[in-house]
């Protein structure tokens, strides 16, 4: 057993570390929180040279052919810099299309992914709450084209691709590729606008399905978001670490009652649950990671379980962060929002972390030989 | 990162179950194994000795010690490996954790060449049990502030106080207790460390009743206690040095023991059987999300321990950030413990044996205290880990004596 990454893979870590320290300071993300950009068109270009875009593509389709462990390790430090681009949203399309596109889908669409040419985003809600498979009233028709719907599809602002779940003639779930030009969008008045999520509106969209469309639907979006969800994870460990040290150079630094804050039991107590908050959600996180490179039987509750411990770490951090640096914490000038609002975004990106918690209940059971009984979801799935 | 056994890991994994299959059997679905404490039950003990005495025999016990002192030299993989196997099986309770896993590794590190020779091979075999005799009624949290006086007496010292919540101390032949010898220095300098022989005349061990009922712990009188020089651990008034060691390691020790008893699968099982508000508990989402958070907790912990065994097997030393064991476990423990009772509704009233969920209720406070409550862990990962700065103190340089309260 070996439970750390390894020194080639920390040395790409500490690569990425210092270009976006370099390229990406907290400033690049309030530029585009203050602009109308969709996004730091500069840094996404910096990401495809660096080879990060195509971190899991195979060379044969134009990626880096790295693996996963190297594309979640990218990602917690774009999730430490605040990074203003749809990185982890855009390698789920493309890791959607790498495991269950067809080999004709793959060679046509990863080339561009890889190249940041294609930035792909998750059209999956169409109302407020869950998404649920009787809540899907798009329809992906006979003739190929969508009619329907979605809101609130992650970094939807910046993306040209759209994977899209779907009804078919038949009633049945598809997930479907749709092209964005070809979709009337509404860019959402976003919570953090540095990764703005868009509304879409089909009406006669062309869209191909994903891969052969002989397995359910919902079956297959489960396996990318699951796959996804571990992605995104680091990026919230990064983000909530990263608000973490932030935090705490501000407690030594700020005096009150003629000394640190920082020295005050309140305050520090408070520092150290969030500390092992952050501890179980890394470790939580590395095992997802190790699940997620085997694709092995416990991906689906080690998904959910990094997943729930992320989200929780990096909406508390945020929390803390803006209350510990007290009334200046409240100010736009101070990044402390930038921070709460990343958050919250990522929090909701690939569905709230009580749906999250209601699944890993789900695979809980199941790892152990039971039902979670009258669930929706069948328990054998993904 | 590879999260399986190498080949060498599952050899020994082998061997440990090969062990384990000839000598005991796995446990039941849903069975788990014993907590960590023990009552009154004599048999219990020689239980517990007994099987001790087989695997250190068969080279099973305390693996990660030297050769020299009856362990066979193996790294902490090793350890966790056996302890995971061990834990699959029905054995009896462990009453040396805080022998084997605390005052074994403090004489290795600060006794004379004679008290290792003496003492390892019998803690490590099981022959003889250990206590720690630091706590008293006036000092806790803040043990350097124990009053329990050694006097030098010729070549002998005699000892004067009292110590509580001693752990096993009425079934343990030897003691290693934490004295002041200097009342004039300030707290932390006058104090020494002993090993006492536990049948001494003079000492008087009264159990305590536990809130559980069980009586795992003991008041400790001392009342002209005569313990040769020969016995001191470490330099006269350097055993603040000596008792730090040995907390480091209970911190340690408490974090390997992992995650055991009434857990999240535990909490699954009964909210499918029990009813909730609408429907079976399980499908109510709030029963649902504690589950989810508790499981989350629970593995977070179990990974935590993996990515510490990597970093001391690459040769890394265990720091202060393994207090996070003791400060996310122990709630969590009591935290599952009352769900379980919860769900069961009017029926939870009633001891159950069956999924034991009133038992670890019960058993859970304990645990936030012993060796070292949340409040000071929060206090540690704080200072040690995060570097935050210790809260104004008025009682670290002053003598001891002229503190307000304390008398000796
Ligand atoms: C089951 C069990 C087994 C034990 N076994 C042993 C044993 O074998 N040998 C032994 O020597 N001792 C043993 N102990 C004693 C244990 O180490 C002490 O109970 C513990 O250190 C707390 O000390 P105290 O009981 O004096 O409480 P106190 O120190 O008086 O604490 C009371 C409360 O004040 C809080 N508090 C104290 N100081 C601070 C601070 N600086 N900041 C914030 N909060 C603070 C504590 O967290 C606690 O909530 C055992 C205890 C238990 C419960």
């Amino acid at each position: 057993m070996n439970f750390d990454f390894s020194e080639e893979q920390k040395l790409l870590r500490t690569i990425a570390r210092d270009y976006l320290e370099d390229r990406a300071p907290l400033g690049l993300a309030r530029s585009v929180l203050e602009s109308q950009a969709p996004m730091s068109g500069e840094l996404w270009e910096g990401a495809a040279e660096m080879g990060w875009l195509g971190a899991v593509i195979p060379e044969s389709c134009g990626g880096a052919g790295f693996g996963h462990a190297e594309l979640v390790l990218i990602a917690e430090e774009l999730g430490r810099a605040l990074a203003p681009i749809p990185f982890v949203t855009s390698a789920a399309v493309a890791e959607a299309i790498l495991v269950a596109g067809t080999d004709e889908q793959r060679r046509r669409y990863l080339p561009g992914f890889a190249a940041g040419e294609r930035i792909g985003t998750l059209a999956l809600a169409e109302a407020r709450g869950v998404v649920r498979p009787e809540s899907v009233r798009t329809r992906h028709r006979g003739d190929g084209t969508l009619a329907g719907t979605k809101v609130g599809a992650p970094d939807g602002a910046a993306a040209n691709l759209a994977l899209v779940v779907a009804r078919d003639d038949s009633g049945r779930l598809v997930l479907v590729l749709a092209e964005l030009e070809e979709a009337v969008r509404t860019v959402d008045e976003s919570i953090d606008p540095s990764r703005p999520s868009a509304g879409f509106t089909f009406d006669g969209t062309p869209a191909e399905p994903l891969g052969n469309g002989e397995e359910d639907g919902w079956r297959v979006l489960r396996r990318v978001l699951d796959r996804a969800a571990v992605v995104q994870a680091f990026e919230q460990l990064g983000t909530a670490q990263r608000a973490f040290d932030l935090t705490r150079e501000q407690i030594l630094d700020r005096h009150a009652f003629g000394r640190p804050i920082g020295s005050f039991q309140a305050i520090k107590h408070r520092m150290s649950d969030l500390y092992a908050a952050l501890e179980i959600a890394r470790s939580n996180c590395y095992f997802a990671a190790w699940a997620l490179a085997n694709d092995g039987p416990g991906l689906a509750l080690a998904a959910c379980t990094a997943r729930v411990a992320a989200t929780e770490a990096c909406n508390e951090a945020s929390v803390e962060m803006v209350q510990l640096f007290g009334g200046a914490g409240f100010t736009w000038e101070l990044d402390c929002h930038l921070f709460y609002r990343r958050a919250q975004n990522l929090a909701l990106a690939l569905g709230p972390p009580g749906e999250w918690r209601d699944r890993l209940v789900d695979r809980l059971a199941v790892d152990h030989g039971l039902d979670a009984s009258g669930r929706t979801e069948p328990a054998a799935a993904g | 990162m590879d999260f399986n056994d190498s080949p060498a890991e599952a050899g020994f994994r082998a061997e440990a179950r090969a062990f384990l299959e000839r000598h005991t059997e796995l446990l039941a679905p849903g069975e788990t194994p014993p907590g960590p404490f023990i009552g009154e039950d004599p048999e219990a003990v020689r239980r517990s000795q007994a099987w001790q005495a087989l695997k250190f025999d068969n080279g099973w016990a305390c693996l990660t010690w030297p050769t020299g002192f009856g362990g066979r030299g193996l790294g902490p993989m090793e350890q966790v490996i056996w302890t995971q196997e061990e834990l699959r099986y029905r054995t009896p309770v462990n009453i040396f954790s805080i022998g084997i896993g605390m005052l074994g590794p403090t004489l290795m590190k600060h006794g004379t060449h004679g008290q290792k020779t003496r003492h390892l091979r019998k803690m490590a075999r099981g022959d003889e049990v250990w206590c720690q005799l630091f706590s008293e009624p006036g000092a806790g949290s803040d043990v350097a502030g124990l009053t329990t006086r050694a006097r030098r007496d010729g070549a002998d010292w005699l000892l004067e106080g009292q110590k509580t919540w001693n752990t096993g101390a009425h079934f343990c032949k030897w003691g290693v207790i934490i004295v002041r010898t200097d009342p004039a220095a300030p707290k932390h300098k006058g104090l020494t460390c002993f090993i006492v022989d536990m049948h001494s005349p003079g000492i008087e061990i009264r159990p305590i009743r536990q809130m559980d009922g069980g009586s795992g712990f003991n008041d400790v009188f001392f009342s002209g206690v005569r313990v040769s020089d020969e016995n001191r651990v470490g330099a006269v008034d350097d055993g603040w040095r000596v008792a730090i060691t040995t907390l480091m390691n209970e911190r340690a020790a408490i974090g390997a023991r992992g995650m055991t008893g009434f857990g999240p699968a535990d909490l699954v099982r009964l909210a499918r059987e029990a009813h909730g508000p609408r429907g079976k508990a399980i499908e109510d989402s709030a029963v649902r999300a504690r589950i989810a958070d508790f499981h989350v907790r629970s593995a977070g912990l179990r990974y935590t321990t993996y990515r510490t065994l990597t970093a001391l097997s690459r040769g890394e030393t265990p720091g202060p950030e393994n207090s996070i064991h003791k400060l996310v476990g122990a709630p969590l423990r009591q935290q599952m413990a009352a769900l379980g009772v919860e769900l069961q509704g009017q029926a939870g009233a009633a001891m159950d044996p069956g999924y034991g969920a009133q038992a670890a209720w019960l058993a859970a406070p304990g645990m936030r205290l012993a060796g070292g409550t949340d409040e000071i862990m929060r206090n540690i990962i704080a200072e040690r880990v995060l570097g935050l700065p210790a809260e104004p103190r008025t009682d670290k340089d002053l003598p001891f004596a002229a503190m307000r309260g304390n008398r000796s």
